[in-house]
């Protein structure tokens, strides 16, 4: 092969016979990112098997060993797609954005319905949501369609384009209804059109328009009597700016969490914790899960998960910048974008800053889906890490 | 890590590079706004939440005491405790919707014979008190609501069924209203001063001695702080703090159950309303104390119905008067042994002055005649009183109708003045005296003013004069025991689990009254003549009796009533050891229905003391 031949012509003394790790492709990949992701994945099996040993009677690990599989599956997931050129799917983000679709479509129709929301599929093993997956798959396709439309129509027929493409998947999950997940494609979607090169301006009309909306969908319609989103979404929404005491409140779940995470203080509260051990605090191991760390591990424990996240964000934004072609950076922006934005507003409804919108932690939450989505979304910023590597040396592939 | 030159990809545009800067600036500032939210919530403001976490997880549950029992002088159990079950709602386990709420609290509100109102304004009380502690809607429920709520569980959601102390009275109705009753505390209760430590739910005494020595029968309840879930659940292991109740303390009263089964029993008989007291003369400690009708202080552990509403509260009859301290009498001839102190002590008549009663006298313009009016002729002292002469009397009133001698030594005996007896229940009662009167008059109270009439009225224990069973049997025992004003009362002291005495009661005497002990002899000869020498009034009741005693009949004329039956008898004579009152409305002469009430309980009393000097104790204990 070509490759072969230009390393024959130029010998490097490292690297005539090729050992384990070289085979494997690990000098070429983000070591920091890796293990950053793999260090929340198992501080997140660590809690879990502390915090959740009574959750399920009979089975005090039911979480911890479903969540040691699915971190599994998805770290083998992850070194899978850095083995694979992520420029392949820039090829595929029409089919991408297909089975993006479809997927979320078949849920309507076939999904189980969990708490009046229909958002998975209900698999052998475990059950399987669409949308969590989705978010990768918005990024990869809609990163392709940004790349491709580059050089078509006026600026702002772009703009458009684009916002279409993004927030017709985001519409499908907002009606299953999913809140949170439907507000992550939203801010994907103007991610990788920032990266894109969207203008400013553009920017500055689209800002206008949330702004807007929100009050139309806080205010206004529900004034007129015709509410866009259900009743408890916007107490959700709206809870954390007016906390209270009432249990069957929004605000008092997280009135709860704050109280739980407050508790912790320097160095936790171990297996003294009430808050998250007594239910307190309501989805301890999934959406407030970073109020179980908060409580039993302490500012300490709580900062380093923060500082983990931000090693691998820091890391995903250096991608960006590595990116050996425009697709990858704008996948890798999509992704980091995505990784920040789901990290500030779980942590931030956690310590009572941000609404309760249902986006769980990455990494950190349990759930197989997420778990499994966030992996190969690492996996791909990887591979776009090595392939940039590997440009560098001049080679493209074994 | 500084980036290597060769680890650059292709060159970036100027305008993309700012674009990752701008990126990059963005997420610096989220990281930071989440670590100083996170420094302040956990370094800065830890503590706070730590102690909001702590009052979070824990509950409190009292864990009521028993109450003391209440023993007779004997040790014999008057009032006891059983265990029985109370029907708790845990307000944070009832269904979520309101209208299966409602469905639920009406249906309980049904089983417990109360209201839906009823039933949210109890819970609303108690929750204000004790947040999400389980509010008890019904003490002593029967099995078979018990059954039923077992077996219907799922359609009962947070109803639970607890083990509670209720009272317990193994004799039924004996010494009923010296006894009282128990009851929940009433939210204004809640509010005085010696109530401060208690709770809504808590049971204090009502009435009676329940009410008087309430803080030596109370006990301590006990604590048990648990740690809870969310949903108030206690968690497994997790009892933090345990205080054991600390059950009351028990009560010996002065009551001697067979003077007081003996007294119950003759008055029931009669079938009359009634009342008797009978008190040791000395100490003041009441032997026997009754009222009838009267009723079944264990009514009152449940919750009435409106037909035991009606026979209680709002029954002519009023059987929870207590009609032995707070009736409002007149006395009838009874009270001439305080005209014959008062005419002997002023100095208006000598013991062997003689009047002669021809029948009737007649002041301004006024008849006033004996009962029956019969001619008794020459009468002494000694005489007047063995007969009851009213005329004799009447003289006596006449004379000191404007010197208020009358009133002074009624008064010094205790006539119209509280007794201080350690039950609750207001001591009313009224001395008419002159300056009452005419204020009265002043007043337009009344349409004439003291006058001579009201005076001699008042000498044979008539006219406006009101009082009770106990404030006489107080004016006799003086008498009898030579001046000392005892204080009566029912405690006699307070033991713990183990009998040890931890308190004796002995009340000091109210006040000591002078008077010449030779008249004492004579008022007292004249009385033993009444019951024990032929001729006397009550010579056909007591002229049998094996013990000596002194007593008087009386009959009292009350307006709107048949005339009332009294008998006052201080035994055994010349020196007395208890005396013995007993008035039976609408029982005719005194001699007639009081007296033999009075036999009933003075044997009751000797035959006990007579086997307990048999015994082989050599005396009666206690």
């Amino acid at each position: 092969m070509y490759a072969t031949r230009t390393r024959q012509a130029r010998p490097e003394p490292f690297a005539v016979h090729p050992g384990i790790a070289e085979r494997l492709g690990l000098p070429y990949m983000d070591g920091a990112l890796a293990i950053s992701a793999v260090a929340l994945a198992a501080f997140s099996v660590f809690t879990l098997s502390q915090s959740t040993l009574h959750d399920v009677p009979g089975s005090p690990n039911y979480f911890v060993d479903r969540q040691v599989i699915y971190a599994g599956l998805g770290i083998v997931g992850m070194y899978l797609l850095t083995r694979v050129d992520y420029s392949r799917f820039r090829e595929l983000r029409v089919g991408i954005y297909t089975f993006l679709f479809v997927s979320i479509s078949l849920v309507f129709a076939f999904g189980f319905a969990a708490r009046g929301s229909r958002r998975a599929f209900d698999l052998p093993l475990f059950s399987f949501q669409p949308s969590e997956l989705g978010k990768l798959l918005l990024v990869l396709a809609l990163a392709g369609f940004v790349i491709d439309g580059a050089r078509k129509g006026s600026d702002w027929q772009r703009t458009v384009r684009y916002l279409c493409l993004g927030l017709a998947p985001a519409a499908l999950v907002f009606l299953q209804p999913d809140l949170g997940t439907s507000l992550v494609f939203g801010a994907i979607t103007l991610a990788v059109m920032y990266v894109g090169g969207v203008p400013w301006t553009h920017f500055a009309v689209i800002g206008a328009a949330i702004v807007a909306l929100t009050a139309i969908v806080l205010v206004v319609a529900p004034g007129v009597g015709t509410p866009i989103l259900k009743a408890y979404q916007t107490e959700r929404l709206t809870s954390f700016l007016d906390p209270s005491e009432d249990p069957s409140d929004a605000g008092y779940q997280q009135n709860q969490a704050k109280t739980a995470i407050g508790s912790g203080e320097i160095t936790g509260r171990g297996d003294r914790a009430t808050q998250t051990r007594l239910d307190f605090v309501p989805e301890r191991h999934t959406d407030f899960i970073f109020a179980v760390i908060g409580e039993r591990y302490g500012f300490m424990g709580a900062a380093l998960v923060l500082s983990l996240y931000a090693l691998l964000i820091w890391r995903a934004l250096r991608i960006v910048t590595l990116s050996k072609n425009s697709y990858g950076t704008l996948v890798a922006g999509g992704i980091a974008a995505m990784l920040l934005f789901q990290v500030f507003v779980n942590v931030g409804m956690n310590l009572g800053i941000m609404p309760i919108t249902g986006i769980p932690l990455p990494l950190m939450s349990y759930g197989g889906s997420s778990v499994l989505a966030t992996f190969l979304a690492i996996g791909v910023l990887q591979s776009i890490h090595m392939q940039a590597r590997l440009s560098q040396k001049g080679r493209f592939a074994w | 890590m500084y980036l290597r030159s060769d680890e650059r990809g292709p060159a970036m545009s100027n305008r993309l590079a700012l674009r990752i800067a701008v990126l990059g600036g963005f997420a610096v500032v989220l990281f930071a706004i989440l670590f100083f939210c996170l420094w302040q919530l956990q370094v800065l403001d830890g503590d706070e939440y730590l102690a909001e976490a702590k009052n979070n997880r824990t509950r409190e549950y009292r864990v009521s005491a028993p109450r003391g029992e209440i023993l007779d002088r004997d040790g014999e159990l008057l009032v006891g405790n059983r265990t029985s079950l109370a029907l708790q709602v845990n307000p944070r386990k009832l269904p979520a919707g309101k209208a299966e709420r409602r469905a639920e609290l009406s249906q309980l509100a049904e089983l417990t014979h109360g209201t839906l109102r009823s039933v949210r304004r109890r819970m609303r009380e108690e929750l204000k008190l004790a947040p999400a502690a389980p509010v008890t809607l019904r003490r002593d429920v029967g099995n078979y609501l018990v059954y039923y709520l077992q077996e219907n569980q799922d359609r009962f959601p947070g109803v639970e069924v607890q083990r509670v102390f209720v009272r317990d009275y193994p004799n039924g109705t004996l010494a009923a209203h010296v006894l009282g009753n128990v009851g929940e505390i009433s939210e204004d209760e809640l509010k005085e001063p010696q109530y401060r430590l208690l709770q809504p739910g808590d049971e204090i005494g009502q009435d009676g001695v329940e009410y008087t020595y309430d803080r030596y029968l109370r006990g301590r309840p006990g604590l048990t702080r648990i740690q809870v879930d969310a949903l108030g659940q206690p968690t497994p292991n997790g009892q933090l703090v345990s205080r054991p109740p600390v059950p009351g303390e028990s009560l010996k009263l002065s009551i001697d159950s067979e003077v007081q089964v003996a007294g119950e029993s003759a008055l029931a008989a009669r079938g009359l309303p009634g009342a008797f007291v009978t008190m040791d003369v000395h100490t003041g400690e009441i032997l026997g104390l009754g009222s009838f009708p009267t009723y079944e202080p264990a009514l009152f552990t449940r919750p009435l119905t409106q037909k035991q509403v009606d026979e209680t509260y709002l029954n002519p009859a009023a059987p929870l008067a207590d009609r032995a301290i707070s009736g409002l009498y007149p006395t009838g001839s009874t009270f001439k042994l305080i005209t014959a102190l008062a005419a002997l002590e002023e100095g208006v008549i000598s013991p062997t002055d003689v009047v002669v009663d021809s029948g009737s006298i007649t002041v301004g313009g006024q008849p006033f005649q004996n009962a029956g009016g019969a001619a008794l002729g020459p009468v002494s002292m000694v005489s007047a009183l063995q007969y009851s002469s009213d005329v004799y009397f009447y003289l006596l009133g006449l004379k000191m109708w404007d010197t208020g001698g009358l009133q002074r030594w009624a008064y010094r005996l205790g006539i119209g003045r509280p007794t201080g007896i350690d039950l609750p229940g207001g001591e009313e009662s009224l001395l008419p005296t002159q300056h009452w009167r005419n204020q009265l008059y002043a007043e337009g109270g009344t349409d004439r003013p003291w006058s001579a009439g009201d005076n001699i009225q008042l000498a044979t224990g008539q006219g406006d004069l009101q009082t009770n069973p106990l404030q006489m049997a107080v004016a006799y025992a003086t008498l009898g025991n030579g001046g000392t004003v005892v204080t009566p009362h029912v405690g006699k002291e307070i033991t713990d689990a183990a009998g040890r005495v931890l308190k004796e009661f002995a009340p000091p005497p109210r006040r000591q009254v002078h008077f010449d002990p030779e008249y004492r002899s004579v008022i007292l000869e004249g009385l033993h003549d009444a019951a024990q020498v032929s001729g006397g009034t009550s010579f056909e009741v007591f002229g049998g009796f094996p013990i000596p005693v002194a007593g008087k009949t009386g009959t009292a004329q009350r307006v709107g009533h048949a005339d009332q039956s009294w008998y006052i008898v201080l035994a055994p004579y010349p020196d007395p050891q208890i005396v013995t009152a007993v008035t039976i409305e609408e029982g005719g002469f005194g001699a007639e229905s009081a007296a033999p009430v009075a036999l009933d309980i003075l044997e009751a009393y000797f035959n006990k003391q007579a086997a307990g000097s048999a015994g082989p104790n050599g005396g009666s204990p206690g």
